[in-house]
């Protein structure tokens, strides 16, 4: 069912200059901060708990329960995350460079209510474009009083930092990048201690929220978190940005009432995705990023939920929905997306490390006509090393949770496709038509 | 305490334990790569990982990280924590070579081993390795080889958390994650041997060990590594009769398995073809090579002839204890002389010395704060720099460092106090002071600083109780009687300060203790105090107080002294003033050197006796806490050379005087008996267990329990399996201690040990500053000039250039650019070197460093006036 709810992140969506603080006064820009600033940072903060705003960045956790979890201390710090790097996710991308100044007056709204005075925005370096604006929308905002000393007047007073990263999927990782925001290798910490709200960057309290949680408060304060929570259902309240990719007619990012509205809108609404390209059948889909557990079929009409898909053995994650037909080749899908863990493992953890260069290495010498069928086991088992019981959600010897996401596409693939894995070993030789580009 | 249950037994474990400590308390050994317990856990390898039953139900957790939890039960060998173990493993061996049969480590590797006890036997990897160049230089004694590293971070995590040089860390990542430098900063560390040492794989390898020898084919003994008086617990390993590998040993209180790269390479000079091998006698100008009755009866010959009083001997800390006691027994009772000095005018006065209340490492280390009155401790005792940094860095140790120019502690310092050389008297009083007054050239914030840091330590003692002097020479163009007044003023203003002696050479210390000293017998005791005791022991003892090295030198100019003995003292290297050791050692119508390599002043002897080295005899050593510690044999010493004590007793035959003892503890007995400060520390508790880590002597009336670590993990040190050739035995946990015996001695009395304020240091007031000169800061590199470094292959062309350092600004205003010659000019000599800038130096004050070229060119030595409070140099331009 697609629903007539409210644009809340992509209201300036369609405007050229979206991204200019001239289009953002001119379409309610920092008017949720200044309603924010006249309330307590207490009152925000119930504002956004009564919200009920799962956190975008994947993982979905509460950010009003994020927030209240602080440590108290002198100094407080938040970290905005626009670390978006999980391969077929571009919905921050699509924020960052679409309405920057939107974030920021997150940010601040959400500095003002956890009590920081600094924040940084972790923004991908490979967002040239996206980094571009973000200093522009930066310097506009000092400029309109948004940020600075006394931020519109109020006496309240943030800085921001925009700090572009180096090139690695682990800082996406929160503690990952809190470290590379330290100026350190982008590896995450061990836990304990858990939270950074309790020990963040350089030791302080740090909230550290997605690019999209933020664009999503000015509207939560400014029509009230119980409007915000009137949408979806359960826990999964409000609209989300769902990137939708892949075999599909009309690929792109959609703003999506959740729970309402199923993969199965997702992908065939002639408003959204409009069915699978070329009339072909579907195959698979990943419901939740590189690192999520695929989907088959039987699973089109689950509701975009956090819990009905965790339910069912997967995750919404970061919101990137891959959409693979008949003709897709799922050795060489796991290959590829295992490739991408295997070059971003930062190194620190074994299983992670060597066992996602193993896989990689054994997915790619089947999918060219090498395999042994026991490496069909092999893999399971060497999966099972890296995430035991291969359950979900997966259980983790690893520091960060990049380890455990290496065995989703294999085990995925072999459980449901073991037939077409056996081909390739068969046949020695990939039984399925070429890609249109070669991979590299 | 917590309870818990570890693979079904029910345990106590300490609260915040980790799981890992917990369970090898109980035995149970639990596999690790990146755990080193002398570093902070990361939980990287995942090689512990253990089942550990929560709240939330049973989860692999690394047990280096996990801390025990009251009512945790954990399984280290169920089926899920074994498959874990496993995965890992067989994870780690992937991209390893399986290089075994040429790797170094083979056969005392715990990647080996533990492939054996938790791997899963067979590997199921049939894909091609990951390449690398092997083995690439890291540094100019370091070797890394790519391919077998484990990524387990000990030797970056070393670099940064315990030496606090963190010239390599991690480069790329995935498995193509390598340890790498910097571009254009090698790893010139110190310290580099330690990451070799703790590496536990092949993947780092020494130059001077590499391909040397075979894990199996190793013989070790426990000793102490003499190369400075830190006395660093090491295992000597041999190989076919050759030295070839010192590793460093868990002694907690001293080196805690940390060793410096002189230390650890510098066993190389034992070997060295430089080594006396058999006596030299001087004929027709020549030394050729004698026997030993022929030598001993030229040098018994002359002694006989001349009086006594006109013997000097110089040096001595090269020796063991037990030498040392000898030859002070020699020359006092027999030759009649009490012109013995174990130092060379580098170091503090010998009453000085042997009356500072003592404090040991491990109690600067826990200090309400330390005061470091010193050189740079890195190039001087660099185990303990190592200890004071880190116990800074990560313990939150308050430093307050006194010194001309800024030091490799001035990063981790609470107060960094750059004072006018020669004016550390002055220093001492303006830190002593209640009233905030000026201390020339120091900075009032510094100050300020430096006195909350005080006021601190003082709070909870106002006697000073919580803090630690180090004291040495922080540069050598300061006199010592400076540093003397300066350290008299501290114990005065604040009576429960201890002090630990900052002095670098070897045995200096033990020397000292024995008597090597003018005025001072064995036992710390002032000559005046023990004539009585020694008197009736010995026989007869000298009347007249004796000179000290510089004042020996001078009276060899003059012909009052006619025989000088070098004890393995090298004056023309080491004494800082280099125009009156050269005049000394020309006029002086009869030299004895007594040394293991020849060095440019045993050159100049009329008789040369070849000694054995630490590692060729037994005997003991003493540090700058007062440890005494054994000294193992591992090799026999190279021809003719004998180790000192046998020297002086043959002497003293030939003399027609027997020194009463024919073996090292024979000698360690009376040592025991008479050495008042050494009462008690008998050569049953030298050897038992209370002696593993040594005895910081003088014993406590009653005994502290000392605590060792319970066994050598092959794990944290690979290549240590266990050291059963010498004294200490390995045990666990507490330990009976030692006290000194208590009621009366046999009569005369035994005489006291002497108090701060034996000795009279007057109090020397600097001259003002020159307004057209520097003052000239010198001091020693760790690799220098010195005869047996030079003998060391490795570690020879580490000694770094001389170059004089001045700051930008001052060099601009000479009209010079960096890297050209200047002459610097002092009113004793002068030299050309070029210049080099450096913007931490303070203005006014010139750096130039001691003993980096061979004696016969010129240096810092050539500057300095032995009886100078300090000294003014000029630097002019040459053209």
């Amino acid at each position: 069912m697609i629903t007539d709810h409210p644009r809340i992140v992509t209201a300036r969506m369609g405007y050229d200059d979206s991204h200019t603080l001239a289009r953002f006064l001119a379409t309610g820009g920092y008017d949720g901060l200044r309603k924010a600033l006249s309330m307590t940072p207490a009152q925000v903060q119930e504002e956004v708990n009564t919200a009920s705003l799962l956190g975008r960045g994947g993982a979905g956790f509460p950010a009003g329960r994020k927030w209240s979890m602080r440590r108290a201390a002198d100094t407080t710090y938040l970290v905005v995350n626009g670390d978006e790097s999980e391969p077929a996710t571009f919905k921050d991308h699509m924020l960052i460079e679409g309405d920057p100044h939107q974030i920021i007056e997150g940010a601040v709204i959400a500095a003002y209510a956890v009590g920081a005075s600094q924040a940084f925005l972790f923004c991908r370096g490979e967002f040239a474009l996206g980094y571009e604006r973000l200093l522009q929308a930066c310097n506009e905002a000092y400029g309109y009083g948004a940020l600075g000393p006394d931020i519109l007047g109020s006496g309240f007073a943030l800085d921001l930092v925009i700090h572009p990263g180096a090139g690695a999927y682990i800082c996406g990782d929160e503690t990952g990048l809190l470290e590379s925001l330290e100026g350190k290798r982008g590896f995450p910490r061990i836990k304990p201690p858990y939270f950074p709200a309790a020990i963040g960057l350089y030791g302080e309290p740090t909230i550290v929220n997605n690019v999209e949680t933020m664009a999503n408060l000015p509207w939560i304060i400014l029509n009230g978190g119980a409007a915000f929570a009137a949408l979806g259902a359960g826990s999964s309240a409000g609209t989300r940005l769902f990137a939708l990719s892949g075999h599909v007619e009309r690929p792109g990012c959609y703003e999506i009432e959740m729970s309402k509205t199923t993969f199965r809108d997702l992908i065939y609404d002639a408003s959204l995705g409009g069915g699978v390209r070329d009339g072909r059948q579907l195959k698979a889909f990943i419901p939740g990023g590189a690192s999520s557990p695929w989907f088959f079929p039987e699973h089109l009409d689950i509701g975009l939920d956090q819990d009905a898909v965790g339910k069912a053995g997967s995750m919404l994650g970061s919101g990137s929905v891959v959409v693979m037909d008949e003709s897709t080749c799922v050795v060489r899908a796991a290959w590829r997306i295992t490739r991408f863990f295997a070059r971003e493992s930062c190194g620190q953890c074994t299983p992670c490390r060597e066992g996602s260069g193993w896989a990689e290495k054994v997915l790619r010498r089947i999918e060219d006509g090498y395999g042994r069928e026991e490496d069909l086991d092999l893999l399971m088992d060497l999966c099972d090393n890296i995430a035991p019981g291969l359950g979900w959600p997966p259980k983790q010897t690893t520091i960060c949770p990049l380890g455990p996401s290496i065995p989703s596409p294999i085990v995925s693939g072999i459980t449901r496709f073991r037939d077409e894995f056996l081909l390739h070993v068969k046949e020695g030789a990939c039984p399925m038509p070429p890609d249109e580009v070669r991979r590299g | 305490m917590v309870e818990i249950t570890l693979d079904g037994r029910a345990l106590q474990a300490e609260d915040g334990e980790l799981i890992i400590d917990a369970a090898e308390r109980a035995g149970v050994y639990i596999p690790r790569f990146c755990y080193h317990p002398r570093m902070k856990p990361v939980g990287m390898c995942r090689m512990c990982l253990v089942e550990v039953s929560g709240p939330r139900g049973a989860s692999l957790q690394p047990a280096c990280f996990m801390s025990v939890a009251d009512g945790q039960e954990i399984a280290t060998v169920s089926p899920a924590a074994r498959k874990a173990q496993e995965g890992v493993l067989e994870f780690l061996l992937v991209n390893h070579p399986l290089d075994c049969p040429v790797c170094d480590k083979g056969g005392e590797c715990p990647l080996q081993d533990q492939a054996v006890s938790c791997g899963p036997g067979e590997s199921r990897f049939v894909e091609e390795k990951r390449h690398w160049a092997k083995p690439i230089a890291l540094g100019p004694l370091t070797l890394l080889d790519r391919e077998r590293c484990i990524q387990c971070a000990r030797c970056t995590r070393f670099a940064e958390e315990i030496a606090g040089e963190p010239l390599i860390d991690f480069y790329g990542r995935g498995d193509g994650i390598e340890v790498a430098v910097f571009p254009e900063q090698p790893f010139t560390s110190y310290f580099s041997g330690n990451t070799v040492q703790i590496c536990p794989v092949g993947a780092l390898t020494s130059v001077p060990y590499r391909f040397k020898s075979r894990p199996w084919d190793l013989e070790q003994v426990e000793t102490t590594c003499t190369y400075c008086a830190v006395g660093c617990r090491v295992a000597a390993q041999s190989s076919a009769g050759s030295l070839v590998r010192y590793l460093g040993i868990d002694s907690d209180p001293v080196n805690q398995s940390w060793l410096c790269d002189r230390g650890r390479y510098g066993h190389e000079a034992t070997t060295s073809p430089a080594r006396l091998t058999s006596p030299l006698l001087r004929r027709q100008g020549d030394l050729v090579p004698v026997g030993w009755n022929e030598a001993l009866r030229a040098v018994a010959d002359r002694l006989r002839e001349v009086p006594g009083e006109t013997v000097g001997i110089i040096g001595g800390a090269r020796l063991a204890n037990e030498d040392a006691y000898a030859w002070s027994k020699l020359a006092r009772s027999v030759i009649g002389t009490d012109n013995l000095d174990a130092q060379l005018g580098d170091g503090l006065p010998a009453e000085l010395v042997c009356s500072l209340p003592r404090a040991t490492i491990e109690e600067a280390c826990s200090a309400k704060a330390v005061i470091v009155l010193a050189g740079d401790l890195r190039e001087d005792l660099p185990v303990l720099h190592l200890r004071l940094r880190a116990a800074a860095a990560n313990d939150g140790l308050q430093i307050v460092e006194c010194s001309p120019v800024p030091t490799s502690l001035s990063g981790v310092a609470a107060a960094c106090l750059l004072y006018r050389p020669g004016e550390s008297v002055a220093l001492a009083r303006g830190l002593s002071a209640s009233l905030p007054g000026d201390v020339p050239g120091v900075g009032s914030d510094a100050l300020a600083a430096a006195r909350r840091t005080l006021a601190g330590a003082l709070e909870s003692s106002p006697e000073g109780d919580g803090i630690v002097v180090v004291l040495g020479r922080p540069s050598l163009a300061e006199s010592a009687a400076q540093l003397a007044s300066a350290a008299a003023v501290l114990a005065e203003a604040w009576p429960g300060v201890r002090f630990l002696p900052a002095l670098r050479r070897s045995n200096v210390l033990g020397a000292l203790d024995m008597g090597l000293a003018p005025g001072v017998l064995p036992g710390r005791v002032s000559s005046d105090e023990g004539a009585e005791w020694y008197g009736a022991a010995w026989g007869s003892l000298p009347h007249k107080r004796g000179m000290d090295t510089a004042a020996m030198l001078e009276a060899a100019v003059s012909a009052e002294i006619g025989t000088l003995v070098l004890l393995g003292a090298d004056p023309l290297a080491d004494f800082p003033d280099r125009r009156l050791a050269t005049q000394a050692l020309e006029a002086v119508p009869f030299l004895v050197a007594v040394d293991a390599i020849a060095s440019p002043s045993s050159l100049l002897a009329d008789v040369v006796l070849p000694a054995a080295t630490s590692i060729e005899r037994a005997g003991s050593t003493t540090n700058i806490e007062g440890r005494v510690s054994r000294l193992a044999q591992k090799v026999v010493p190279p021809g003719q050379a004998r180790p000192d004590w046998i020297i002086a007793v043959e002497l003293a035959g030939l003399l027609g005087a027997d020194l009463g003892f024919g073996d090292v503890d024979g000698i360690w007995s009376e040592i025991e008996r008479l050495a008042p400060s050494h009462h008690g520390c008998s050569l049953h508790a030298l050897l038992g267990a209370a002696g593993a880590d040594g005895i910081v002597v003088p014993l406590p009336s009653v005994a502290v329990s000392p605590r060792r670590l319970d066994r050598i993990d092959p794990m944290a040190t690979p290549g240590i399996t266990s050291v059963d050739e010498q004294g200490a035995p390995l045990y666990a946990g507490a330990v009976a201690g030692v006290a000194a015996p208590g009621g009366d001695g046999p009569s005369p009395k035994r005489p006291a040990l002497m108090a701060m304020g034996t000795g009279h240091f007057a109090a020397p007031t600097s001259p003002p500053p020159d307004g057209y000169a520097f003052r000239l800061v010198t001091r020693r590199s760790l690799y220098d000039h010195g005869t047996l470094l030079q003998a060391a292959a490795s570690l020879s062309p580490l000694v770094p250039s001389q170059a004089l350092r001045l700051r930008p600004k001052e060099i601009e205003q000479l009209g010079v650019r960096q890297g050209d010659d200047v002459r610097v000019r002092s009113l004793t000599g002068e030299l050309i070197v070029p210049v080099v800038a450096d913007d931490t130096l303070p203005s006014g004050v010139a750096v130039l460093p001691f003993g980096v070229v061979p004696v016969d060119q010129p240096s810092a030595a050539d500057l300095l006036d032995a009886s100078a409070i300090v000294t003014h140099v000029r630097v002019e331009t040459l053209a």
